[in-house]
């Protein structure tokens, strides 16, 4: 019993330090749409990994763990997109060592069919 | 131990955010600065054990002042153009 | 020794916090702040999870569903506004 509390601790420590990294990420990074990345998928994984550790330290709190996790699971990407679409919508520029710009090509490409029809 | 390190912490944060609501130039930088202070009270709500009172301020102090005021913040913009 | 780990948990969640609040401060535009909004809320959730567990009453969870839910219609809102006004 013991040993899965412990167990339980030490993965809520790991995704802790998950926290701290995507922190440490959005501090570091030199662009808005790096920063994005950094920060949201860090912190969600560090979020899931800390939810599952309190879930095996207090026996009886999965249920209400689990829903908490698909929830985030669910809002936290969505809320991503749209902020990293009104950006790219907005003209934020990308730093000198991207390669490729896919949204972009598709809206070029969205307008010419719209010029011929 | 626990508690006395987050409450000093989320005091630090909200006095450091209302100070960026003030001094700031853009009326939308405040706005969102306004909304963080209502997520961090409610933190400090929960850590005096009132639980009932920290989910009314997340839900009223950090969704729907910062819904209302961007709302309006939409109507000032259309009627100025 | 649990609660060891998990004071050395939530220390290293708060150092989170204040890096996300540093590009709060010094971020160019208002993208930037928005990202450092979502990134708090996230970290928050799982440090009312860390209240909850040192409280050891479980109806502090529901301060965290209330959190999941709402603060993304806030954030949707913004960028809504962000792109091309509600």
């Amino acid at each position: 019993m013991e040993g899965i509390k412990i167990a339980g601790a030490i993965i809520t420590l790991v995704g802790a330090i998950f926290i701290f990294l995507g922190g440490l990420g959005l501090v570091r990074m030199p662009d808005l749409f790096n920063r994005i990345q950094a920060g949201t998928k860090a912190s969600t994984l560090g979020t899931i990994l800390s939810l599952i550790g309190l879930a095996m330290v207090n026996e009886g709190w999965i249920w209400k763990l689990l829903i908490i996790i698909v929830f985030v699971l669910i809002t936290n990407p969505v809320s991503s997109n749209m902020i990293a679409r009104a950006a790219h919508h907005r003209g934020e520029k990308l730093t000198g060592q991207t390669l490729t710009d896919m949204l972009e090509e598709e809206t070029d490409n969205s307008k010419e069919m719209e010029d011929e029809l | 131990m626990m508690n006395m390190i987050l409450a000093l912490s989320f005091e630090l944060i909200i006095l450091v955010l209302a100070i960026i609501a003030i001094h700031n130039k853009s009326l939308k930088i405040a706005i969102i600065a306004t909304g963080v202070i209502g997520l961090f009270a409610s933190v400090l709500y929960l850590l005096l054990a009132a639980p009932d009172v920290a989910m009314t301020e997340a839900s009223i102090g950090s969704g729907l002042t910062t819904i209302i005021f961007f709302y309006v913040l939409n109507k000032i913009r259309k009627t100025n153009d | 020794m649990v609660d060891k780990i998990l004071i050395a948990a939530g220390i290293l969640m708060i150092l989170g916090i204040f890096l996300s609040l540093y590009r709060f401060i010094k971020g160019p535009d208002v993208s930037n702040r928005v990202i450092s909004f979502d990134v708090m809320t996230v970290i928050s959730v799982s440090v009312i999870a860390l209240i909850a567990h040192f409280a050891g009453r479980i109806i502090y969870l529901d301060v965290a569903l209330v959190y999941a839910l709402l603060s993304f219609v806030s954030v949707v809102v913004i960028a809504r506004y962000i792109e091309r006004g509600l």
